[in-house]
């Protein structure tokens, strides 16, 4: 065994584990931190298959950006010390039979296929080129997907201030503590 | 770096994943939980896009570019459900999609 299959090893068990823990654990706030785990292992994966500017995307973006805005909406939303009541015994057979299945139908269909490996030398992934396919028009460009993107996040943005500001009837527990 | 290791690992590596998503979709009642859960489908599925650009398609970006527009829908959908859930819990005090069932403005 050599250097990259022993990382390789330790990231995925790192990913199955962290991610199992995220789904089943009863405090809210670790299961956020599992999550956190997760992504950064994740990242560790695209190194190891030689995409590092995703890998960097994926650290600062992912593990910096959706987790703490994650974390932030549990620290306004519930208790830290709460825990979850565990899901009805039923509910978690059903949900982890339903996983279940469709995991082993998907793990032994890709054992079943054979995956042709090609000879076609790499194509060096690097600045340069992820630039150029951003904004070029030509066969290997991306500029409409680049640019639907460019107006999704836009909207996104107008959409969640819009969303986040409006008050509602919500103010009545304030009004009724003033009336006293 | 990634020599000595089939592709299928990586498939499989993922698919454990997404599965591990599906299943904290179906059994959490919380909705912060429940956004958590589809990070990690979403993030399975990156994964399968840059193995198999990686190893069946070298010479070509499709699987990179399509993972960094995954990633921006992902933390655009994440920044839009966030404004939702917290406006869900000033008008109702939880955040329990089996409380919040009241589609009235």
């Amino acid at each position: 065994m050599t250097a990259n299959q022993y990382m390789f090893i330790l990231f995925a068990l790192m990913i199955i584990v962290f991610s199992v823990l995220t789904v089943t654990t009863r405090k809210i706030l670790r299961a956020a931190t599992f999550l956190l785990f997760v992504l950064v292992s994740t990242s560790g994966l695209y190194f190891m298959l030689n995409y590092q500017f995703l890998a960097a995307i994926q650290l600062s973006l992912y593990a910096g950006g959706i987790v703490v805005l994650i974390i932030f909406s549990i620290l306004l939303t519930s208790h830290i010390s709460q825990k979850f009541e565990s899901p009805g015994f039923k509910k978690v057979i059903f949900s982890a039979l339903a996983s279940a299945a469709g995991a082993i139908l998907a793990i032994v269909t890709i054992l079943d296929y054979n995956f042709s490996a090609t000879t076609i030398a790499a194509k060096e992934v690097n600045m340069n080129a992820i630039g150029k396919g951003f904004l070029s028009v030509d066969y290997d460009g991306y500029v409409l997907p680049f640019e639907v993107i460019s107006i999704l996040l836009l909207a996104s943005m107008i959409g969640a201030i819009v969303i986040a500001k409006k008050g509602g009837p919500a103010k009545v527990q304030t009004t009724t503590l003033n009336k006293e | 770096m990634s020599a000595g290791i089939p592709v299928q690992y990586f498939l499989i590596l993922a698919t454990v994943m997404f599965f591990a998503g599906v299943y904290g979709f179906l059994t959490r009642r919380n909705l912060i939980t429940i956004l958590m859960s589809v990070e990690l489908i979403l993030n399975s599925v990156n994964i399968n896009f840059l193995a198999f650009n990686r190893y069946l398609y070298p010479h070509k970006m499709e699987g990179m570019f399509f993972s960094i527009f995954v990633i921006a829908v992902a933390a655009c959908e994440a920044a839009v459900a966030i404004a939702i859930i917290i406006n869900i819990y000033r008008r109702f005090t939880t955040i329990n999609v089996e409380d919040v069932n009241e589609m009235k403005f």
